[in-house]
């Protein structure tokens, strides 16, 4: 374990010298004013402003549809906004070449609800194809991902195929590939979202080592068990706005069990689409 | 390492995607094979025309008993018809003499006398134009049917409608050709479009993963073009070993027996077999482009 840690602060460095300088006036994602319209009419987000800073972990909460999801494919630049810009590390991605997008996205890990690992190929292979296709000579591939494995804890399991693993383990090489290479920049869209509590928290305390080596993570769920708990920054998203955005929250505040039970009532009965108001 | 990479991943992706790729292969083995029969030819039936077109000459059949002086002045005024290079007297014994060689057992002793006229033989500039030469010594009279310039021209004549013949031929098998080539061309992009459009399919979950974790464009789409190419590759290597086996057991054997035959020039077998593989390769290349331009927009 200790040797894990040494690892840890080692890559510390690493990623801070991978994400170049580190300024701290400069956030490393800034939204300005954003708004993303779909082709068929619906808000994804709507006049959104926020900055978060490096080595920060944020939760995005909110109902589904409220936008956390198009928040992070804006980050990747997946989707382009409809106005406003989006900032990472002081840069516009709205105004980078469509050449060096590739590049943005070598420094930004994303991990998803539904894993997206490739089914015929191992544990090892999977990492390790990750690497090939950015092009990273085989001598790195071998060393860094058996190194990554055991960081995510399952240098027990290079050989196995996804199916074969828990839905836990799954997401663990799904965090090993997102983080292989030390992004500064970790996003993850519901990383709990198919995960039962226990195992939930093994994959947040992952996580949350990540981001104590100095990545900035930001975090899209809706377990609130999780947020309730960890007290880090909470956005919260309603409609594409942001209706809240606190230090250290709870996915919904000062919330009684009478006030639920008042909530739960109207919704049962007029039949409220989970607005609580 | 990387051309290892992309070969690997083309060569997965075509062993799961065999149909179609067999599909695509043997369309392009068709078109190779269909180019590989036809250049020849073409190139035999057009050299053929060639040969038949400089030996194009112009036959200027006398009347009998032309003295020798008017002999001389239509000599002259041949030589001074335009297109004309040369100009050669073969009597009427010279031309039985040379008949009696071409035909030895044609029962000459039959014949009581020679019917054969004296003759120019004129032989153009330019086989094109022969027919200027007929013109001006044969120009058609006043009641449609043509007469001799001068008294002494019984008739000209020349071999115009033979070329002629072999020349229509030889169009009709190169736009036949050409056709085709182009129908099969135009399948074998199609069906290998298809093929690469079905592999992308196949493999969407790795091209995400490609691009989730920032590969860039070209190292996404270079395996889908390698594969198309490995396709096209195949099929061009097919098409030349049967074309090289059927020129090899019924082609040889047989220019060897007819030693005598003169061999039209065609192209040389190693120089068609590039063509070939290069053509092939080439087709697939442009349909597995023109699917990625469509399908995979990074």
């Amino acid at each position: 374990m200790a040797a894990t840690e040494t690892e840890i602060r080692a890559r510390d460095r690493a990623g801070a010298r991978a994400a170049g300088a580190p300024r701290p006036d400069v956030p490393v994602v800034e939204l300005k004013d954003v708004t993303k319209v779909y082709d068929g009419g619906s808000v994804g987000l709507d006049h959104v402003s926020l900055r978060i800073g490096r080595g920060e972990f944020v939760f995005l909460v909110g109902p589904t549809g409220c936008g956390k999801s198009t928040c992070i494919r804006l980050l990747m630049r997946e989707l382009l906004p409809s106005s406003g810009e989006v900032f990472i590390a002081g840069r516009d991605i709205g105004r980078i070449p469509s050449k060096r997008v590739p590049h943005l996205r070598r420094n930004i890990g994303v991990v998803f609800q539904d894993y997206k690992l490739l089914p015929n190929r191992t544990v090892y292979a999977n990492v390790a194809y990750s690497l090939e296709v950015i092009g990273e000579s085989r001598q790195s591939i071998r060393r860094k991902v058996p190194d990554i494995l055991r960081l995510v804890g399952l240098s027990t399991k290079l050989h196995a195929y996804p199916d074969e693993l828990s839905g836990g383990e799954q997401q663990r090489v799904s965090i090993a590939r997102a983080f292989v290479n030390h992004p500064p920049l970790l996003l993850a869209d519901e990383p709990t979202g198919n995960l039962d509590p226990e195992t939930s928290i093994g994959i947040m305390q992952l996580i949350y080592r990540i981001n104590r080596t100095g990545t900035t993570v930001i975090v899209a769920t809706h377990d609130k068990e999780m947020v309730d708990k960890m007290r880090r920054r909470v956005i919260e998203l309603d409609g594409g706005r942001i209706v809240r955005d606190e230090l250290s929250g709870l996915y919904r505040p000062d919330e009684s069990t009478r006030e639920f039970a008042i909530r739960l009532r109207g919704e049962m009965g007029v039949g409220d689409e989970g607005n609580p108001n | 390492m990387r051309l290892g990479f992309f070969v690997k991943e083309a060569y997965r992706a075509l062993s799961r995607n065999a149909a179609p790729s067999l599909a695509a292969m043997l369309t392009i083995l068709l078109t190779a094979l269909v180019l590989g029969v036809f250049i020849p030819i073409v190139q035999a039936t057009t050299s053929a025309a060639d040969q038949v077109r400089s030996r194009v000459i112009v036959n200027v059949y006398l009347a009998s008993d032309v003295s020798p002086a008017d002999k001389l002045a239509l000599r002259q005024r041949i030589e001074r018809t335009p297109n004309v290079e040369r100009v050669e007297y073969v009597s009427k014994e010279e031309a039985l003499a040379q008949e009696r060689r071409r035909h030895p057992k044609a029962g000459w002793e039959l014949l009581g006398s020679n019917p054969l006229p004296d003759t120019f033989r004129v032989t153009p500039v330019d086989p094109d134009r022969v027919q200027e030469i007929v013109d001006a010594l044969y120009p058609v009279g006043a009641d449609g049917r043509r007469h001799g310039a001068v008294p002494a021209i019984d008739e000209v004549r020349n071999r115009e409608q033979d070329t002629k013949k072999i020349l229509s031929a030889t169009s009709i098998v190169k736009v036949l050709a050409a056709g085709l080539a182009g129908l099969l061309v135009f399948a074998s992009i199609a069906l290998v479009a298809n093929t690469i459009r079905l592999s992308i399919f196949a493999r969407r979950r790795e091209v995400e993963v490609m691009r989730l974790v920032g590969a860039t464009n070209w190292f996404i789409r270079w395996p889908f073009v390698i594969e198309g190419m490995l396709v096209g590759l195949m099929g061009g290597v097919l098409a030349v070993l049967l074309l090289w086996i059927v020129k090899d057991t019924f082609l040889d054997p047989l220019s060897d027996r007819f030693a005598l035959v003169s061999l039209p020039h065609t192209i040389s077998f190693p120089a068609l077999a590039a063509v070939l593989l290069g053509s092939c390769v080439a087709v697939s290349a442009i349909g597995s482009g023109v699917t990625l331009r469509r399908f995979l927009r990074v």
